[in-house]
C-alpha cells in the first residue's frame, strides 16, 4: 500500500502544475454538481413544506357537474352529495375505509369583535376532523362528541385569525366572538401546517347544518382510507369510488365531472415524478460538466504515459506484469480524481450552506402568508457518497485509455523509445 | 540452458527485412558467452528473443528446460522476472528512484515486502561496493557505478541467465575493465553470461564467442586463454 502511494505521488509530484491545472476542472465539475443538487433540494424543499403535514389517507369527494348526457338527462346537471352517501362510502367499502364523514362548507362568513372583524371560510365538520393532520391544535380543545349533540355554537379558530380578533392569541380561549350575526364561543386555536393559505373556521357540523341549513346536501365528504399504501391502489380505489357515486347519483359511468376527488396520494406520487425529473435533469447537468474535467485528466494521463513509455519498457522488462501498470496508472488516475473531486466537494457543500443562510431571504410576504421560494437547499449524505462513487467511477474512465496505452507498448519498443 | 533451434525473425516495416535466418545454438549452465558482429548483423535481436523482450517468427527456443513462444505478457514478464537479468548499454535506471530503490524493483514485481526487498538490496550493492551510494540518484552517480547498479538489479532476482547488451558501449576504458572483470568474478561463481558487444576486446573475456554475420551465424570460437587477445593483456580494445 505505501508502495503504491509513493508511487503515484512520486510521479504526480513530478507534474505539480499540470496536474492542479487538470484536477481543477476535475473540481469545477464537482462543485458544479453539488450545487445544482443543492439548489433543486432547495426547490424540491419549498414545495414540500407548502403541502404541509397533512395526511395521505385522506380523499376528498365534491359534488360536480355531469359532462355526459344519460338516460334523459342533459349534461351539466349539479351533483349534490349528502350525508346518506359519506355512510354509504362507509358501508360499501367497509375493509377500506376508516371513517366517511359529510362537512359544510359556508363561504365569507364575517366574524367579529369589538376590536376588529375578518371575512372567512366557515367548515361545519365532524370531531373526527382533527385526524385528518390538516393543522396542529396549539391551545385549547377541538370540538367534541357533545357540541355535536347539542348543536353548540363553539369555534376553533385559527392562531393569527385570533390575533386579529383579540389582539392576543392567549386571550382567545373562552370568548366570544360575532359570526354572521350569532354569538359563538373560542374554544381552541390552531396553527398552520406549512405554508397553507387555508385558514378556515371550524363549528360543529350540526349547528352548522341548523344556521346555514342546505337540507340533507352537504359540500364535502371526507374518506380516510386504510390498506392503500401504494399510489396505485390509491388510484383505483377513487376509480371504484367515481363508479359507486356514478350509481347513485344516476350518471355515466365514464363521467369524470360528477365528482370531484381530491387525492392526495395519488397527487403526491405525481409531485415526486416530477421531482425526480427535475433531479435528474440536474445530474445529467452536473455529469456533463464533469465530463470535460474527466476529458482533461484522460488527455494528462495519455501524455504523461506516452512520456514514460521508455518506464514502462524498463518496469516491463524488469517482469512487471501487465496488470501492475495498469493499476498504477488506473490509481494515479482516481488518485488525481478523487483529491480534487473531494476539493469540489468540499467548496459545493460550503456554497450550498451559503444558498442556506441566503434562502432565508426568499421569504415574501404575500397578503399576511409567508411564502419561502427556497428552502434548505444543502445535500444530505447520500449525495455526497453519489458524488464520490461518479468520482471513482470518473477516475477509472480517465485512466482506462492512458492505462490500456501503456500496457500494450512491447517492452521492446519501449526501450527503444526515448 | 539456452537451446536454440533454427530461430528466424522478420521485421516488416513497410519493406520486409529479414534479420535472423536460423540460428542454432546451445549454451550451458555457467557458461560465459559472447556474441560478436557488426552492427545490423541481428545480435541484438538475438538478444532481446534470448530476453524474451521480442518474439521470433519460426523455430524453437527452449530456456532452462521451457519452451518459449506464444506466452501471454503476463507469463513473459513472470519469466523475465524469475530466469533472466538484464544489463543494458544504457543502464536504464529509473531516474527518479535512489540505487536502492533500482534495485528493489524486480523484487517488488515479485511481491516481496518491502523491508526484505530493500535489506537485499543493500546487500547486493555492498558486494559490488557501493553501499555508500545506495541513497544517490542515478544522475549523481558515475557512468561505471550506475552500471554496477544496474548489475546488481540485474543479480537480485538470482537469474538463471544474465544478459547484457553492450554492457561497457557508455562506458571509459578503465571502468569498461572493471565491469568486464566483474563478469568475470560473476562467472566464476557459477552464472551464466551472455554479452552481446562489438568489442573484440570485451568478447575476448567470454569463454566462447559467438560470430553473427547477417543474421546467421557465422562461427563459434572456444576462447581458453582470455589473454590471448591480440590487444594486450588488461587494456581493452574500444
Amino acid at each position: 500500500m505505501r508502495d503504491l502511494v509513493e508511487e503515484i505521488w512520486s510521479t504526480i509530484s513530478r507534474n505539480k502544475l499540470r496536474t492542479i491545472l487538470t484536477g481543477l476542472s476535475v473540481a469545477w465539475g464537482i462543485f458544479i454538481l453539488i450545487v445544482l443538487l443543492g439548489s433543486g433540494n432547495g426547490l424540491i424543499h419549498a414545495f414540500q413544506s407548502a403541502s404541509g403535514t397533512m395526511a395521505t389517507n385522506v380523499l376528498e369527494v365534491r359534488g360536480g357537474w355531469t359532462t355526459l348526457a344519460y338516460r334523459g338527462y342533459s349534461s351539466g346537471r349539479s351533483i349534490k352529495l349528502n350525508e346518506t352517501d359519506a355512510q354509504a362510502v362507509r358501508e360499501r367499502f367497509p375493509d377500506k375505509v376508516m371513517r366517511s364523514q359529510a362537512q359544510l362548507l359556508q363561504s365569507d362568513v364575517t366574524m367579529s369583535t369589538m376590536k376588529d372583524y375578518v371575512s372567512q371560510r366557515l367548515y361545519g365538520v365532524y370531531p373526527e376532523y382533527v385526524e385528518l393532520g390538516r393543522f396542529v391544535l396549539s391551545q385549547g380543545r377541538f370540538l367534541n362528541a357533545t357540541d355535536m349533540k347539542e348543536r353548540r355554537k363553539v369555534v376553533v379558530m385559527n392562531e393569527s385569525v385570533a390575533e386579529q380578533l383579540f389582539g392576543s392569541a392567549n386571550e382567545a380561549i373562552g370568548r366570544d366572538v360575532k359570526v354572521s350575526s350569532l354569538v359563538f364561543k373560542v374554544v381552541g386555536l390552531y396553527q398552520d401546517a406549512g405554508n397553507s393559505s387555508d385558514r378556515p373556521s371550524y363549528i360543529p357540523f350540526t349547528t352548522s347544518n341548523v344556521l346555514f341549513g342546505k337540507g340533507r346536501d352537504v359540500d364535502m365528504i371526507a374518506v380516510s382510507v386504510k390498506n392503500l399504501e401504494t399510489a396505485d391502489k390509491s388510484l383505483g380505489f377513487e376509480k371504484e369510488l367515481r363508479s359507486m357515486m356514478a350509481n347513485r347519483k344516476d350518471y355515466s359511468q365514464d363521467d369524470t365531472g360528477g365528482v370531484w376527488i381530491w387525492n392526495r396520494l395519488a397527487q403526491d406520487q405525481e409531485m415526486g415524478q416530477v421531482m425526480g425529473l427535475l433531479n435528474i435533469a440536474l445530474w445529467f447537468i452536473g455529469i456533463c460538466t464533469l465530463l470535460s474535467g474527466i476529458v482533461g485528466v484522460s488527455n494528462i494521463m495519455l501524455i504523461t504515459v506516452k512520456e514514460r513509455t521508455r518506464e514502462f519498457g524498463i518496469y516491463k522488462a524488469l517482469g512487471a506484469r501487465p496488470m501492475a501498470i495498469l493499476r498504477m496508472i488506473l490509481l494515479e488516475s482516481i488518485t488525481i480524481t478523487l483529491v480534487f473531486g473531494y476539493v469540489g466537494l468540499v467548496a459545493g457543500i460550503a456554497a450550498t450552506e451559503y444558498m442556506n443562510v441566503l434562502a432565508d431571504q426568499t421569504k415574501m410576504e404575500i397578503y399576511g402568508q409567508t411564502i419561502q421560494m427556497f428552502k434548505d437547499p444543502t445535500v444530505d449524505v447520500m449525495i455526497a457518497v453519489q458524488a464520490t462513487l461518479t468520482l471513482v467511477i470518473a477516475g477509472l474512465l480517465a485512466g482506462f485509455f492512458p492505462a490500456r496505452k501503456a500496457v500494450s507498448v512491447r517492452p521492446i519498443e519501449a526501450l527503444k523509445a526515448d | 540452458m539456452i537451446h536454440l533451434e533454427n530461430i528466424h525473425k522478420t521485421y516488416d516495416n513497410g519493406q520486409a527485412l529479414h534479420v535472423l535466418k536460423g540460428i542454432n545454438l546451445h549454451v550451458e549452465k555457467g557458461e560465459f558467452v559472447s556474441i560478436m558482429g557488426a552492427s545490423g548483423s541481428g545480435k541484438s535481436t538475438l538478444l532481446n528473443i534470448l530476453g524474451i523482450l521480442d518474439n521470433y517468427d519460426a523455430g524453437t527456443y527452449y530456456l532452462d528446460g521451457k519452451l518459449i513462444r506464444d506466452l501471454t505478457e503476463t507469463r513473459a514478464a513472470d519469466y523475465r522476472n524469475r530466469m533472466i537479468g538484464f544489463v543494458f548499454q544504457s543502464f536504464n535506471l529509473i531516474p527518479f528512484k535512489n540505487a536502492v530503490e533500482n534495485v528493489a524493483l524486480p523484487l517488488f514485481y515479485r511481491g516481496e515486502g518491502r523491508k526484505k526487498r530493500n535489506k537485499l538490496a543493500m546487500e547486493y550493492l555492498e558486494r559490488l561496493g557501493l553501499a555508500e551510494w545506495a541513497h544517490h540518484l542515478p544522475n549523481e552517480l558515475s557512468g561505471g557505478q550506475k552500471q554496477r547498479v544496474a548489475i546488481a538489479r540485474a543479480l537480485i532476482t538470482q537469474p538463471r541467465i544474465l544478459l547484457a547488451d553492450e554492457p561497457t558501449g557508455a562506458l571509459d576504458s578503465k571502468t569498461s575493465v572493471e565491469v568486464m572483470q566483474l563478469f568475470r568474478e560473476l562467472n566464476r561463481e557459477g552464472q551464466t553470461i551472455i554479452v552481446v558487444t562489438h568489442e573484440s576486446g570485451v568478447a575476448n573475456q567470454a569463454g566462447r564467442i559467438v560470430h553473427i554475420k547477417d543474421g546467421q551465424i557465422e562461427r563459434i570460437e572456444e576462447n581458453i586463454r582470455h589473454d590471448a587477445s591480440p590487444f594486450g593483456m588488461d587494456g581493452l580494445m574500444k
